[in-house]
């Protein structure tokens, strides 16, 4: 740092009362806009949970399907057909619905219930307790140990309970990657009790997963299998096509736009007119400096040291309390979706530079336009 | 000879309608000397003095200071000239105020591109030499206005420029601070290598002069040695 940059940190270090309102206004704008944008990307990624937890590298599905959302049946040939396919190395079949629970209790529990392969066991969850081969026991059901868990009322190996008038036990609990965004608890079975407990239409397999033999298959395999009248998206497209769906049709990614402009507006004006107020009450300090013969870029190395600092301490200490928000409400509330991410980090940094280029711009301006024969005139 | 004006001239407004601030003006500073530039308010004193100390630029004319004609330089040498051969003391003093005297001082060595390090130490020896070292470290509102203008002089001399400019140096300083600060520049800051130029119109300082220019509409009317 040169002397310069050092008087320049000394006049906005020493005029504290705007120093720190710079400081706040900046925090409070990068707080609310990480904390949108945090939460807008946690409610995506976890919309994408299933994508993300069964981990099959292609997704086959009818062409209807735009997101997790849509669970439109295929027909058994599609899955034979598809495995036909050159370059398919493996594909499956997989239910995935809804069901009623009815617990020991007596109480009514909502379930996400997945049906994985019975030949494969692909895209099983992490077993914590207990043995994945007891899913093939009768009426068998793997709880997924999540932040829904304890609304199955936190079940251990031998507890039963009644789906669709059906007998259920569980024999283990696992664990997945990430939970679901709707607040219910997951159960794990087997395909083929899948489509036999639960109500079905005549097609009964909601997806079929592939895994290719080598990725340079991966072009052929989505022709063919288009062809068949079906279309195939990859792990990382259909995550993309389940974000987009809910970014752009269900209102949600405009909501947390506008939230995070108004954020951005306030952060801009509070630290804009903070700045400006600051150049303001030097701004005849700076005339005089000019006359005794600083020159522009001395006066414009000034002003953006002070607002690039006044933007760096505000950005970090607004990513602090973001996360440490996020962290604290995340031990309270265990499903609160929100995850601070690169990406996110990175988008407010942008935004935190505007608003110090913008603020730098406005002191700039003022101060270039002073004349240092108006300092004589005074 | 350290300054040389010829045939200054400027006016301010429109083509069809000026108004003439400077008109003709010529006259030179030597070295050594304290020249006042005195004269009622609207007489063209900052005007003169702002054209030749390379702030305003001139209608029409030249000034030559150490035989370096002024108005020949770019924006950048101009700074430069100013910064490093002039030394100013304005009117309302412009001392940063969340700054220290020392720091304040030091700011024409800091634009210089010298070291922090060098710069105060530098700022300390001339808060000194104006008899406020114990005040050093007090920002300017803690000051006294007559010790704020000892910091502005201070300020005003550390890059040792061979050219001082006042200007109102007493407008805001009682009678007795006001020629005590004139007494001292003329005792301690004024040297055969120096020249100060000082406008006022407080003629309670005039007798510290060693020549007088009287201005009036815009035109040197007299120029006398010592007091009217």
């Amino acid at each position: 740092m040169n002397a310069l940059q050092t008087v320049a940190l000394k006049l906005l270090f020493n005029d504290k009362g705007k120093f720190f309102t710079l400081i706040i206004g900046i925090m409070f704008a990068v707080l609310l806009m990480m904390l949108m944008t945090a939460t807008f990307t946690g409610i995506i990624q976890k919309t994408s949970s299933q994508i993300i937890n069964l981990n099959a590298d292609m997704w086959v599905m009818d062409p209807s399907v735009d997101s997790t959302r849509d669970n439109i049946p295929i027909p058994d040939y599609v899955l034979d057909a598809v495995r036909s396919i050159q370059g398919v190395k493996f594909a499956v079949p997989l239910y995935s619905g809804s069901g009623l629970v009815k617990l020991s209790s007596g109480r009514y529990q909502a379930t996400q219930i997945v049906g994985i392969d019975d030949s494969t066991l692909f895209g099983r969850p992490q077993i914590i307790d207990g043995n994945i081969n007891a899913i093939f026991n009768d009426d068998a059901f793997i709880a997924i140990k999540d932040s829904d868990f304890s609304k199955l009322d936190s079940p251990k190996n031998g507890t039963t309970f009644e789906v669709n008038d059906h007998r259920g036990i569980i024999v283990g609990t696992g664990k997945v990657s990430m939970g679901g965004l709707f607040g219910t608890p997951t159960l794990y079975t087997l395909y083929s009790r899948a489509i036999k407990d639960l109500p079905t239409t005549r097609f009964t397999i909601s997806y079929i997963l592939l895994n290719p033999k080598n990725t340079k298959d991966i072009s052929y395999i989505k022709q063919e299998v288009t062809k068949l009248g079906y279309k195939t998206w990859t792990r990382q497209e259909f995550i993309d096509a389940n974000s987009n769906y809910y970014m752009f049709k269900t209102g949600l990614g405009t909501n947390i736009v506008i939230m995070t402009l108004v954020s951005f507006i306030v952060g801009l004006s509070v630290a804009g007119q903070t700045f400006y107020a600051f150049v303001l009450e030097n701004l005849e300090k700076f005339g005089a400096l000019k006359a005794i013969g600083a020159k522009k870029r001395d006066l414009m190395e000034m002003i953006f040291f002070q607002a690039a600092i006044v933007g760096f301490l505000g950005y970090g200490f607004g990513v602090f309390a973001s996360s440490t928000l996020i962290a604290l409400a995340k031990l309270r509330l265990p499903n609160y979706a929100s995850v601070v991410t690169f990406p996110t980090m990175i988008f407010s940094f942008f935004l935190v530079l505007i608003i110090v280029s913008f603020s730098s711009y406005i002191g700039i301006r003022k101060i270039l336009k002073i004349e240092p024969f108006d300092i004589f005139r005074g | 000879m350290i300054l040389e004006a010829k045939n200054l001239v400027k006016w301010f407004g429109t083509e069809e309608n000026k108004t003439y601030a400077v008109k003709d003006v010529s006259f030179s500073v030597n070295y050594g000397e304290m020249l006042y530039i005195v004269g009622p308010s609207g007489s063209g004193k900052t005007t003169l003095l702002s054209i030749i100390s390379g702030i305003l630029r001139p209608n029409a004319g030249v000034v030559f200071v150490k035989d370096k004609e002024l108005w020949k330089l770019n924006d950048n040498e101009m700074a430069d000239f100013r910064l490093f051969s002039i030394g100013f003391v304005f009117q309302d003093f412009h001392l940063f105020p969340r700054l220290t005297s020392v720091e304040n001082v030091a700011i024409p060595l800091i634009l210089q591109k010298k070291s922090w390090e060098e710069s105060i130490a530098a700022g300390y020896k001339y808060l000194e030499i104006v008899g406020l070292k114990d005040r050093a470290d007090l920002p300017p509102h803690k000051l006294s206005i007559g010790e704020q203008q000892r910091v502005a002089i201070a300020r005003a001399i550390i890059s040792e420029p061979d050219l001082l400019i006042f200007d109102e140096p007493t407008a805001s300083l009682d009678g007795d601070t006001g020629k005590k600060i004139i007494s001292f520049v003329r005792d301690n800051i004024l040297s055969a290598k120096k020249a100060i130029i000082i406008v006022t119109h407080d003629n309670r300082i005039y007798n510290y002069a060693t020549r007088i220019l009287r201005m009036e509409d815009g035109k040197i009317m007299a120029s006398n040695k010592g007091e009217f």
